[in-house]
């Protein structure tokens, strides 16, 4: 028989340290932490009743309005709206809705952390060097992981479902922002530096607008990644299409999930055609090549 | 005080490129090769000791290969690239002393630029076509923005100077047509072809009013017929706006064609500096001359810098035996009759020996050999078919005052080889 791993440390005390000290954080700190992302579900709460306050029709016809918007396509704009109207037919409209409801947020708000932390990253070769890994292990973490903590301090529910899908769902707008400025080409940066531009100035009216097309493709892949993390989410109360899902397994009813994972295809489907439509238009609006 | 008529004084500067610059300054100024400071200690010599001195109005060339260090040169002069070591001084002021303000309104008011605009993009990889960034890399190639029209691109450097925005577009438009792009405003840097994307360079740079114009390689990726195009207007600007030019390029025939003084810089060490015609008359070292062997003279030389002194005899005074006396005298073959501080003739040794009839005074120059002129400022070229028809050394004239002659024995060699370089001693017939 092989030899066993010996034992260097007793690693069930450090296992029990790691979670005594967790716990005390829960204990002390839970309360308040709750208090500061009371916003955020008012946030999520006020989209939410929105998008269900709005008659179905009207939804329908948001999405392909702006589908036709991003994509000047008729036969697309009508396909993203008979995809809309699909949700509904389904039976699935108020899950649905819950879902692109949490999915929004959740984007909005990793876009407006992760578009300064790129831009930070992409001004110093230090912050960069500590942010690549960091955002590495977040990618590769088993997604389950993060659902731990979050139900720790703030008990299964809307806020641990919109955090966790915040922590997985920013790296790559942060990542593509770092780069997308990083790529701009030197040439441009330095003419507009020789003619005495400040940093301020270099930032927002060359390296942002530059890289306008790559920090689109980073809030689309954002997106998406949002979406397939509020399925898991809905194993902590998230509700919505994901919850569908869930009750598949469950229960053992193929239908349920079938419908259900149907429907999040097309919600990607809807917002990946829209995102990337929108890139493309960008690109466009740089005037590249002939 | 001379510092203060030179524009720009660029006074022992050292770059050093690696971790610990200033660590290894004093074993490069102690005069350790670039090949020991780079196996020894991983730093490598950008530039060592260059010293230049600018003077107002001129266009200065900064002339080497690539890895000569002259990019690196230019950067120093609006601080784009530190120096580790020297002083420059614009207008006697040192620019790098001037804090980060300071130099922010240096590079607004005083210095423009006008950037290269790469050929081929030999350094794309997959990751940047698949990021598009190679695209947006395509199209700010000379650093003008892709999505601003021409004229926002210029007037937007203009905004940097506080301009107000209907006086930043006024003067944008000026220089649109000053370099002759009136009716491409509104288009935008990828609608115009490689000459008219650098002529909005130019025109961007010549907008701010700025006193000093650095030009970095600015015509170099464009064709023959462009590029001769674009050095005559910018030869022609400089006529009416006189700014003070420093201008980096690695093609010596530009280099002789456009500039008042050349500075020849190799593995960031200065080799010569001087006017055109200096270096290709007398290169300083075997690196300059073989550089110089290929360029075609008959467009630099100009006629004044090869013409050697000839005897004169004055009308209607002077007589035929005082013309051969000075001929026998020198050791040319001519003697040029003066009518009034003009040649309007020559004695020369074939009419000695034809056994002509020289006595008297010389009263017409019916009997004279003729003599052909030429402006000093001729350059060779220009005056070859004259050179090839006359057997006379030909007069050459400095406003309206006989400088000297040339022969033309000497208008051919000027063509092909420098006088007292290397290659001027053996073969010559």
């Amino acid at each position: 028989m092989a030899e066993q791993f010996p034992e260097l440390i007793n690693m069930r005390q450090v296992r029990i340290s790691i979670d005594e000290s967790f716990n005390w954080i829960v204990e002390h700190w839970g309360e308040t932490l709750e208090q500061i992302f009371l916003p955020v579900v008012h946030l999520l709460t006020a989209i939410e009743n929105f998008l269900l306050w709005l008659p179905w029709y009207v939804v329908v016809a948001i999405i392909a309005g702006a589908g036709f918007a991003a994509t000047r396509s008729w036969k697309i704009a009508v396909g993203l709206g008979a995809m809309t109207f699909l949700l509904g037919f389904f039976g699935l409209w108020e899950p649905g809705m819950r879902t692109i409801a949490l999915m929004l947020t959740a984007t909005l708000l990793a876009v407006v952390i992760g578009i300064p932390l790129g831009i930070w990253m992409s001004r110093s070769d230090r912050v960069e060097k500590v942010t690549l890994p960091v955002l590495d292990i977040m990618q590769t973490m088993p997604i389950f992981v993060y659902l731990i903590p979050f139900v720790m301090l703030f008990g299964p529910g809307k806020i641990p479902a919109l955090l966790a899908t915040i922590v997985f769902a920013v790296p790559p707008v942060i990542r593509l922002t770092n780069l997308g400025i990083r790529q701009v080409d030197r040439e441009v940066v330095e003419a507009f530096t020789a003619f005495g531009s400040t940093k301020r100035q270099l930032l927002f009216g060359v390296q942002i607008p530059l890289a306008m097309p790559t920090i689109m493709a980073g809030i689309n892949q954002t997106t998406m990644m949002a979406l397939s993390m509020v399925v898991i989410a809905s194993m902590i109360g998230a509700g919505g299409l994901g919850y569908q899902v869930l009750q598949g397994i469950q229960r053992l009813e193929i239908s349920r999930g079938l419908l259900a994972g149907l429907a999040i295809v097309f919600l990607a489907i809807i917002f990946d055609r829209i995102a990337q439509a929108y890139g493309k238009r960008m690109q466009q609006h740089l005037h590249l090549g002939h | 005080m001379a510092e203060q008529q030179t524009k720009i004084s660029i006074e022992n500067v050292y770059k050093i490129f690696g971790p610990e610059p200033l660590s290894v300054l004093d074993r490069v100024k102690g005069g350790a090769s670039k090949t020991e400071i780079l196996e020894e200690t991983g730093h490598t010599i950008g530039i060592r000791d260059v010293s230049l001195k600018i003077e107002p109005g001129e266009i200065f060339v900064v002339m080497g290969l690539s890895g000569s260090g002259k990019s690196t040169l230019i950067r120093h002069i609006n601080r784009l690239i530190e120096p580790t070591d020297g002083r420059i001084l614009v207008d006697g002021e040192d620019v790098l002393k001037l804090d980060a303000e300071e130099l922010r309104h240096l590079r607004r008011y005083k210095m423009s630029m006008v950037f290269q605009r790469f050929a081929l993009l030999p350094h794309k990889t997959v990751i940047e076509n698949v990021m598009s960034g190679l695209q947006i890399r395509d199209a700010t190639r000379q650093g003008l923005l892709p999505h601003k029209t021409v004229l926002e691109n210029i007037a937007k450097v203009l905004r940097f100077q506080g301009a107000s925005k209907s006086d930043a577009y006024d003067q944008a438009q000026t220089q649109v047509e000053l370099v002759g792009l009136k009716g491409f405003e509104n288009q935008y840097p990828s609608q115009l072809s490689g000459g008219m994307q650098q002529r909005v360079g130019l025109a961007r740079a010549l907008a701010t009013d700025a006193d000093v114009l650095l030009m970095d390689e600015a015509f170099s990726a464009l064709d023959p017929l462009i590029r001769n195009d674009m050095q005559d207007q910018l030869i022609q600007i400089q006529k009416e706006l006189s700014r003070t030019i420093v201008f980096i390029t690695h093609d010596l025939d530009e280099a002789l064609r456009i500039g008042d003084h050349i500075a020849i810089l190799k593995d960031g060490e200065l080799r010569q500096v001087g006017t055109p015609e200096e270096i290709l008359i007398a290169p300083a070292d075997d690196y300059v001359s073989r550089f110089v062997k290929d360029v075609n003279r008959g467009r630099v030389v100009t006629v004044g810098s090869i013409a050697s002194e000839y005897p004169t005899v004055e009308m209607p005074t002077a007589t035929y035996s005082d013309a051969v006396a000075k001929l026998k005298a020198s050791v040319g073959n001519t003697v040029y009759v003066l009518d009034k501080g003009k040649p309007v003739g020559a004695v020369t040794t074939r009419m000695t020996q034809n056994g002509r009839d020289l006595s008297g005074t010389i009263n017409s120059h019916d009997k004279l050999d003729p003599v052909l002129t030429v402006d000093s400022e001729t350059v060779i070229e220009d005056m070859l078919t004259l050179a090839v028809n006359s057997d006379v050394p030909i007069a050459v004239m400095d406003g309206g005052a006989l400088v000297g002659g040339v022969p033309r024995q000497t208008v051919m060699s000027a063509l092909v080889r420098s006088e007292g370089g290397p290659e001027a001693t053996g073969s010559a017939a």
